[in-house]
C-alpha cells in the first residue's frame, strides 16, 4: 500500500534562502494560491524522495518569531501550531538557516522546538559558509539542539541530496507519539534569554572568521555611501527601462509577425464572413496585441527577481527610507512600490511587509500610480506611433526618455499624493520604525530566477487567455452588431452598439482631446490596462479592415493629432484602468471606501492631467 | 535626557557617528521615544540580534540626516532608525 503524502512546512528568517531551497526540491511542480480569507500567497510544491515518499511542502512567510505581529507570520505560527484554517499539520517542520548567519535561526528554532513538531534543522549556503571559513560542527550542533542538523546547497545539482536521506529516515520514523505543544508567546526576558542560549550553542558548535564578508563591504562602500548610492539607484532604474523599451523589440516583432502571419493564415483559409472576422479580428488580432508584451513583462520580472536575489532590494529600502519618509512613507514602501512596476496587485499584496496600518494604507492608495507592465502595451504603441526613434545628445533614444519621463511622473505623482494624505488625512503621525536585515550579497541563481520569472509569465498568459480574452470577444462583439445595413457606405463600426456606448460617453472626453473610438477602448480597459490596445486595434480594424489591424500604431497616427495621443499617455498614468487591482485593494484594506477614494482620486488626476496635457498641446500647436 | 554622569561611556546607539564600534550594554526602550510600545521595540530589537554584549559597528548612514543607520551587530547587518537606536545602549 502506499504511504500517505507527506507534508512538509518550511520555516526560516527572511534571507535564509528558504525559496531557493524550495525551488530546487520541487522544481517547476508549484502551486501559487492564498490562505483562505487572507491574501498571503500560499506556495505549495511537491517532490518525490529516493525511497518513494511522495511529499507536500509548503513555503511559510519569513519570520523572525512565533509572535506574529504581521497577517504573514500569522500564517506562519498558526500553520506551524496546527490552527492555521483548512490546513493540515505539518508531519516534520523544516528550520532553515543560512549557515552564515546562525544566530537569529537558532534562536528562532529554539522557540519553534517549543511547538513539539518533529524538525529538521537544514544549513543552507553551506558552501558559501566553508568558503568563508566558517567552520560548523554539525553533530554536536544537533546533539546540543536535540534536532537532526543536515546541510545543503540549494543552488547546486545534488545540494539536497542529505536532506531528502534524511527526511525518508525520519518519516520512516514519525510514530504516533503524542506531540506536547507547549509554545506560548515569549516574554521579553525569556526572549532574551533564549537568545543568549543561541549564542551559547553557537559559541560551543560554530567558529567564527574574524573577517566578515569582503565583497559585501566593498559594494556596500559604493552602494550604501549617502551619494553615490543614490547615483547608483537611478542608473540602475534607467538601464532597466531602456532595456525594457530597447531589448524587446526584436522578440516582440517576432511575435507580432507571427501573430500576422496566423491572421492572414485564417483569413486565406475560411470564406469571408462573421466567423472569419470574430477569429481573426476578435480573437488572433485581439490576444496576440497582448501576447506581444510578454517579452516586456518578462524582462522586468527578470530585473526585479535578480536585484531581489542579489540583496539589493534591501539597499534600496535603506537608501529610500528617510527620502520617501519626507513624503510620508516608509523604507519598507519601497519593495512594494518597486514590485507595482511589474503590477500594483503583488506590489499591493506585499504591503503586508509594513507593519504600521497608517503607513501600509498610504502606499496601498499610491501604489497603483507606479507605472505597471500593463500599462507599457498603451504607452509603447502611442510613443512608437508619435514620437520619433532618434537620438538626443548623441547616446539617449528618445522613445526611451519619454518613457523614463512617463514612469518618472508617475513615481513623483505618487510621492506628492502620499505627502498630501500625510498632511491632510493623517495627523499626530509618529513614523513607525524601520528596521530591517541588510543580507550579505549573492549571486542571484538562473533556476530561481527562472522559476520566478516562468511563475509570472504563467499568470499573464493565464490572464491573457481567460480575462483578456473574454473582454476581446464582447469587444468585438460590441464593435461588429448590430451589422449594417445593406447598401450602407459608411465603415461598418458606426453602426455598432460599441460606437453608441462611445459617442454617448465622447461628449464627456472630447474635453481632454478623446474621439469615440478611444472611448470605446477605454471601457473593456478597465479589465486589464493592456486590453485597451486590443480594443483599439479591433475597433480600427473593422473599421479600416485587415490592413489596419497589422499597423494599430500608423493607423493611430493618421487618425490621431499628437496633442491627442499625449492626452491619451497622460491619461495613462493616472486612471484608474484596472478592475483587478481596486478589487484587491478592497480585499486588503477591507472596505469599500478605500476603494472607492483610490479610484475617484486617480480618475481626477487623470482627467485634469488629460486636460491640461491636452490643451497646453494644442496651444503650442500639436492640435 | 540621557544620564551621563556616572557612566560617562555609555550612550545611546542613535548617537553614536559612522565608524563607531561598541558592545551593547543595556536596551531602554522606553526612552527611545518610537512608535512602538516598549515590550515591542525590545522584543524586536532582541530577535535582530541586539542583545547585551553584542559588538556593534556603524557601518553606512542616511544622506538626510544622517538617517537610517546600517549597523553591523556581530556577523550581520541590520538597517535601524536613530529614533529606535536611541533605545541601544553602547559602551
Amino acid at each position: 500500500m502506499e504511504a500517505p503524502l507527506l507534508h512538509l512546512a518550511l520555516v526560516g528568517t527572511p534571507n535564509s534562502g528558504k525559496t531557493s531551497l524550495f525551488n530546487a526540491l520541487t522544481g517547476s511542480r508549484q502551486k501559487v494560491a492564498n490562505y483562505p480569507g487572507v491574501t498571503v500567497e500560499r506556495k505549495e510544491g511537491f517532490f518525490v524522495t529516493p525511497l518513494g515518499r511522495q511529499v507536500s511542502v509548503v513555503d511559510l512567510p519569513g519570520t523572525y518569531s512565533l509572535r506574529g505581529r504581521s497577517p504573514d507570520e500569522e500564517i506562519t505560527r498558526d500553520f506551524v501550531l496546527g490552527k492555521a484554517s483548512g490546513e493540515i499539520v505539518p508531519d516534520i517542520v523544516l528550520c532553515v538557516a543560512d549557515s552564515t548567519n546562525l544566530r537569529l535561526t537558532i534562536r528562532l528554532l529554539l522557540e519553534l522546538k517549543r511547538t513539539g513538531r518533529p524538525m529538521i534543522l537544514v544549513l543552507n549556503m553551506f558552501d558559501i559558509a566553508s568558503r568563508r571559513g566558517i567552520d560548523v560542527d554539525v553533530e554536536r550542533l544537533a546533539k546540543e539542539l536535540d534536532v537532526p542538523v543536515v546541510t545543503s546547497i540549494a543552488v547546486r545539482k545534488g545540494g539536497t541530496a542529505d536532506l531528502l536521506k534524511l527526511t525518508d529516515e525520519i518519516s520512516a520514523k514519525l510514530a504516533a507519539e503524542p506531540q506536547d505543544n507547549s509554545w506560548r508567546a515569549l516574554t521579553v526576558s525569556e526572549l532574551r534569554a533564549t537568545q543568549r542560549e543561541a549564542d551559547r550553542i553557537i559559541a560551543d558548535c560554530v567558529s567564527l572568521p574574524a573577517r566578515p564578508d569582503t565583497w559585501t563591504a566593498r559594494i556596500d562602500a559604493v552602494v550604501l555611501h549617502p551619494v553615490g548610492g543614490l547615483i547608483v539607484l537611478a542608473l540602475i532604474l534607467f538601464v532597466m527601462f531602456q532595456a525594457v523599451f530597447a531589448w524587446a523589440q526584436p522578440a516582440m516583432e517576432l511575435l507580432k509577425s507571427g501573430f500576422d502571419s496566423l491572421g492572414e493564415l485564417v483569413h486565406a483559409t475560411l470564406p469571408d464572413g462573421l466567423l472569419q472576422s470574430f477569429l481573426q479580428n476578435g480573437v488572433i488580432s485581439g490576444v496576440g496585441s497582448v501576447i506581444v508584451f510578454l517579452p516586456q513583462i518578462i524582462l522586468i520580472f527578470l530585473f526585479i527577481l535578480l536585484l531581489e536575489d542579489f540583496g539589493y532590494m534591501a539597499r534600496a529600502a535603506f537608501l529610500m527610507d528617510r527620502i520617501m519618509g519626507g513624503a510620508g512613507l516608509h523604507g519598507r514602501a519601497f519593495i512594494p512600490l518597486l514590485s507595482s512596476f511589474a503590477c500594483a496587485i503583488p506590489g499591493i499584496m506585499a504591503t503586508r511587509v509594513i507593519d504600521d496600518k497608517r503607513d501600509r494604507l498610504t502606499t496601498i492608495l499610491i501604489a497603483p500610480l507606479m507605472t505597471c507592465s500593463a500599462r507599457i502595451p498603451v504607452y509603447t504603441l502611442i510613443i512608437s506611433a508619435f514620437i520619433p526613434a532618434k537620438d538626443v545628445w548623441g547616446f539617449v533614444n528618445l522613445q526611451g526618455l519619454v518613457m523614463f519621463g512617463l514612469y518618472t511622473t508617475g513615481i513623483v505623482s505618487a510621492l506628492a499624493v502620499s505627502f498630501v494624505i500625510k498632511f491632510f488625512m493623517i495627523r499626530d503621525y509618529a513614523p513607525a520604525p524601520f528596521m530591517l536585515e541588510l543580507p550579505d550579497y549573492k549571486l542571484p541563481r538562473l533556476k530561481s530566477v527562472a522559476i520566478g520569472i516562468f511563475t509570472r509569465a504563467k499568470m499573464f498568459l493565464y490572464r491573457a487567455g481567460t480575462t483578456i480574452f473574454s473582454m476581446m470577444v464582447l469587444i468585438w462583439f460590441l464593435a461588429s452588431f448590430p451589422q449594417p445595413p445593406a447598401g450602407a457606405t459608411e465603415p461598418a463600426i458606426d453602426f455598432s452598439l460599441a460606437a453608441m456606448i462611445g459617442k454617448a460617453l465622447a461628449p464627456l472626453l472630447a474635453p481632454v482631446g478623446f474621439n469615440w473610438q478611444i472611448a470605446v477602448a477605454l471601457i473593456p480597459g478597465m479589465a486589464a490596462r493592456e486590453v485597451a490596445v486590443a480594443a483599439l486595434g479591433t475597433v480600427y480594424a473593422i473599421e479600416g479592415g485587415k490592413e489596419a489591424a497589422e499597423q494599430i500604431g500608423q493607423v493611430l497616427a493618421t487618425k490621431w493629432s499628437l496633442a491627442t495621443a499625449l492626452s491619451m499617455l497622460a491619461w495613462y498614468i493616472f486612471a484608474p484602468q484596472c478592475a483587478s487591482t481596486l478589487a484587491v485593494i478592497r480585499r486588503e484594506t477591507g472596505s469599500w471606501a478605500w476603494m472607492g477614494v483610490t479610484f475617484a482620486y486617480m480618475l481626477v488626476l487623470a482627467y485634469a492631467a488629460s486636460l491640461v496635457t491636452y490643451n497646453v498641446a494644442v496651444a503650442l500647436g500639436a492640435g | 535626557m540621557t544620564d551621563t554622569t556616572d557612566t560617562r561611556s555609555h550612550m545611546p546607539l542613535g548617537l553614536a557617528q559612522r565608524g563607531y564600534t561598541g558592545v551593547i550594554q543595556h536596551l531602554a526602550a522606553k526612552e527611545a521615544g518610537s512608535a512602538l510600545s516598549e515590550v515591542e521595540l525590545e522584543s524586536r530589537l532582541i530577535e535582530l540580534g541586539f542583545v547585551e554584549g553584542a559588538r556593534v559597528e556603524i557601518l553606512h548612514e542616511g544622506l538626510v540626516g544622517r538617517d537610517p543607520i546600517a549597523v553591523r551587530v556581530d556577523n550581520i547587518t541590520i538597517a535601524v532608525r536613530r529614533r529606535e537606536a536611541m533605545a541601544i545602549i553602547v559602551a
